[in-house]
């Protein structure tokens, strides 16, 4: 007790020297005590959030800017175009000044078709290495793959487009000399190539979720790291496979100068690969850079197309919430 | 009895080769699709760089676009980028981080914020070009800002804020609550204890993804496409409300026309893009690893 | 209530003529949504006292400390009725500010919780906030207040270096020393010494016996011994209840209630 009270004099003896002779007339207590009296806070305090949550509305009104802008012009084109006309008509052809017809279904095809073949080309890919990345790499490999796949995801789609166009479509061409300059194959895998990211780091994370006793538990009753794999960490991580996937596939859907560059120009109700065709992004763009004035059906036409991507892309994005939302509690 | 045990355990022990040997072919198939993934990537760099190397000059940076390829350059696009993301960089961050603070610390847990979570996280997913569609309506027609610095710059604003919201409200979510609490603890207000505790903590966070945002701004095309940036320009833009043309949509030209030389063009104008976005993805990474171990 | 009475018979004792009051609970209950916390609480707590408040975990005695300065309204869904009255000001009362409220009464954390800054800003910051800017004072505060938590000659020469230099020990009592540049009326502890060794906790220890010739501490703390070295009155929580409250050696040498004495012993907790 005795030492304590000295150092106790010390501390005061210190403070005592800093002219603050006792507690109760210290600067800081005055100071603090004159802001209790005159009024505690300011307005900011309630400015602030105000301000913030108009910010964060901007969020919302971007989506319902998005919605708006399409329901309206689109109302607008259906003016000028029938609607039967738009779903059952299997011809794309606005450019014509005599008899343009409106049918959505070529554009859609060539969505489809340009899905189709990067789905097959990233998803076997794509969850090979993100098996691969889990379950075998050291982490060596996995920190030479981590900066490679970003990069793969950072490259602007102009890059893949011009990639799509002077490398991949000659180099098929070498091989099979019946795929034309514009076609549904070389953009199609250069989309898989650009979704093989999302698919690889969604699926990974799904995988290495697994709790590491569950696989403890496969290998200790002698499973090889494939049968782990395959009949016990793959079926555990499914839904969040799944979902990257589905996120893959409304990438693809929704990707547009990659097709701009290398699919062509030609609505097409063919189902043949090998031959020109158009997107419903690739549309837009088409229109866009070309000189359709403001107001004609073509220029209305943009954004009932724009409209059904949106709309596709949509039920892909929420499809992916629902997977990944409906298996969450599995472990 | 014994003996059944032991034929049985030898039959498992027989098994064990095949087995071991599927798990060898199988690690070797997903070797390969690794080492593939890379190889493209690999391809696709050393393809460009082949194709664009040589026509990189000090020139090819000074000079406009011109119908001769030999002369032609890509100064109006890099200033033009360069205004487009002045545009774009404060925009998109102010109210991407205010957004973020708003959800995580003033927010309620209600039906409001759900729902306002709910759209940020589906506008991430809404293709590009859907964005240059809005652009075009709004700030091209609807406010007539034309196709200008700020019409583009808007647009590629709202393409990446979710991006940049989401990034933040994680660098925001990490800050540890004792520091929240020692903060409040001394009598500080909320929004003190933001701007001086929580915001200063999660900046490195905030950083790292509104750096890889903007990367995505400086070589998404499509949205600049459709609000109408044009491609031949030979004049600098002087203000926010000029016509421009950008890095993007100069190598798309290049791109879609048909001669080589174009094409080798657009090869040096990729490079070009790609050394900036590189440079921009390394100090988000440099960031990153220096305040990981916090 | 029993308590009081038990309470000014011991003050009597004690030879105490004149108690102030710094904080006088009466019939405080708390939920967490529906699980009812703390009942009816009862306590009148004393001016340059340390007071710990003592129980096996999940018994309320850190939700209590954190209702004294209102720390509890970071936890959402919380209710409260009843009324804390802190120098005869109802805490609860909307005309007093949380955050003249908290800086009148400091709080030391269970973990040291030093904010990634150095030692001087680490204490500047709380005059900061409350817009003092005055170099001079601030360099004056500083000092102060490291050399009040016994930490100025440890630190003295590196006050410009980040906190997380320090010591657990050192950490914890830069967090005292932060406390003590805002001056306050009334310190809260909530388990100051449960993430330190035991050095480190002697010192907070001593420490805290020095800081209560000027201010009131609030000390919860899971360690009895604690409890029994440093506090002028102890109370004992029990599932949100205070069991029993009096002066620190009649709880520990011959308890009202055979809980207390339970607890007390060993036999739970």
């Amino acid at each position: 007790m005795r030492v304590m009270s000295f150092i106790g004099v010390l501390g005061l003896k210190g403070a005592i020297g800093l002219k603050t002779k006792n507690k109760e007339l210290s600067p800081v207590h005055e100071l603090l005590e004159k802001k209790y009296n005159g009024g505690f806070l300011n307005r900011r305090e309630k400015i602030i959030p105000i301000i913030l949550f108009f910010m964060a509305a901007v969020s919302v009104l971007t989506t319902l800017g998005i919605v708006l802008t399409l329901i309206f012009e689109t109302f607008t084109f259906f003016g000028d175009v029938s609607i039967v006309e738009f779903f059952t008509a299997t011809e794309w052809y606005p450019f014509s000044k005599t008899e343009a017809v409106y049918g959505i279904w070529p554009l859609v095809l060539g969505t489809l078709k340009i899905t189709l073949i990067a789905s097959l080309f990233a998803v076997p890919l794509g969850l090979a290495v993100a098996l691969y990345l889990s379950e075998y790499a050291g982490a060596r490999t996995r920190k030479i793959m981590k900066p490679i796949l970003e990069v793969l995801a950072g490259v602007p789609t102009i890059v893949y487009g011009f990639f799509a166009l002077t490398f991949v479509t000659p180099f098929l061409r070498g091989l099979f000399p019946s795929i034309e300059l514009f076609n549904a194959i070389s953009p199609g895998i250069v989309v898989g190539i650009m979704i093989i990211p999302t698919i690889v780091s969604l699926s990974e994370d799904a995988l290495s979720s697994v709790p590491e006793p569950v696989r403890h538990g496969a290998l200790a009753i002698g499973s090889t790291k494939w049968e782990t794999a395959s009949k016990v960490i793959f079926p555990a991580a499914l839904s969040g496979i799944l979902a990257s996937i589905v996120l893959g596939i409304s990438r693809a859907i929704g990707e547009t100068m990659i097709v701009s560059i290398a699919a062509g120009s030609t609505p097409s109700a063919a189902l043949n690969l090998t031959s020109s065709l158009q997107t419903m992004t690739s549309y837009i763009v088409q229109v866009t850079t070309g000189d359709a004035g403001f107001g004609t059906t073509i220029y209305y036409s943009i954004y009932a197309v724009g409209f059904t991507l949106f709309v596709f892309t949509l039920a892909m994005n929420v499809l992916a919430q629902f997977i990944s939302k409906r298996f969450r509690e599995e472990y | 009895m014994e003996n059944v045990e032991r034929i049985k355990s030898e039959e498992m022990i027989n098994r064990i080769d095949s087995r071991l040997t599927k798990n060898k072919v199988v690690k070797g198939l997903f070797f390969t699709a690794t080492l593939f993934t890379s190889i493209i990537l690999i391809v696709l760099l050393y393809r460009i760089i082949v194709q664009g190397a040589p026509y990189l000059s000090w020139d090819f940076l000074q000079n406009f676009a011109s119908r001769r390829p030999e002369q032609a350059g890509i100064k109006a696009a890099v200033v033009g980028t360069i205004w487009m993301m002045a545009v774009v960089v404060p925009t998109a961050a102010i109210f991407g981080v205010g957004s973020a603070i708003y959800l995580e610390e003033y927010a309620g847990k209600n039906a409001l914020t759900r729902w306002i979570q709910m759209n940020i996280s589906n506008l991430a997913g809404v293709p590009s070009v859907v964005f240059g569609l809005l652009g075009l309506t709004i700030f091209v027609r609807l406010f007539g800002f034309g196709n200008s610095i700020l019409a583009a710059g808007f647009t590629m604003s709202l393409l990446v804020l979710p991006v940049i919201i989401v990034a933040s409200q994680e660098a925001i979510r990490a800050v540890p609550n004792e520091l929240k609490e020692a903060s409040y603890g001394l009598g500080a207000t909320k929004w003190q204890t933001i701007s001086r505790v929580v915001i200063p903590y999660a900046v490195p966070g905030i950083a790292t993804g509104s750096i890889l945002a903007f990367s995505r701004a400086i070589g998404e095309t499509a949205p600049l496409i459709v609000v109408g940036i044009p491609t031949f320009v030979a004049f600098l833009p002087s203000g926010v409300f000029d016509s421009f043309t950008a890095l993007p949509m100069q190598i798309y030209n290049w791109t879609s026309r048909p001669q080589e030389e174009f094409h080798n063009l657009a090869a040096a104008g990729i490079i070009v893009l790609l050394v900036v976005l590189i440079m921009m993805n390394s100090v988000a990474v440099w960031i990153r690893n220096r305040y990981q171990s916090r | 209530m029993t308590l009081t009475a038990v309470k000014s018979k011991e003050n009597n004792q004690a030879g105490q003529t004149e108690n102030v009051l710094v904080y006088n609970t009466k019939d405080l209950n708390l939920w967490y949504g529906d699980h009812h916390a703390l009942k009816n609480i009862n306590l009148e707590i004393n001016e340059r006292e340390v007071t710990a408040i003592i129980g096996p975990s999940g018994c309320g005695k850190s939700t209590y400390i954190k209702t004294l300065n209102r720390m509890i309204d970071l936890v959402p869904g919380v209710k409260t009725n009843g009324s804390i009255e802190y120098r005869e000001r109802d805490i609860f009362n909307k005309d007093f500010l949380v955050e003249e409220l908290r800086t009148r009464v400091g709080m030391v954390f269970q973990k040291p919780n030093p904010f990634p800054k150095s030692i001087y800003e680490n204490i500047a910051f709380g005059l900061k906030i409350h817009g003092i800017k005055n170099k001079q004072i601030i360099n004056e505060t500083v000092e102060k207040s490291l050399r009040g938590a016994a930490l100025w000659e440890e630190v003295k020469d590196r006050i410009h270096e980040p906190a997380y230099g320090l010591s657990g020990g050192q950490q914890q009592r830069l967090c005292i020393a932060r406390c003590l540049a805002l001056e306050p009326d009334v310190i809260l502890m909530d388990e100051p010494t449960s993430a330190l060794d035991p050095v480190s906790t002697l010192k907070i220890e001593e420490l805290i016996q020095e800081l209560k010739q000027r201010y009131s501490i609030i000390i919860v703390t899971h360690n009895m011994q604690q409890a029994a070295r440093i506090s002028d009155r102890t109370a004992f929580f029990l599932n949100g209840e205070v069991v029993e409250y009096d002066v620190t050696d009649t709880i520990f040498n011959s308890p009202a209630d055979s809980r207390t004495d339970d607890y007390i012993s060993g036999r739970f907790g």
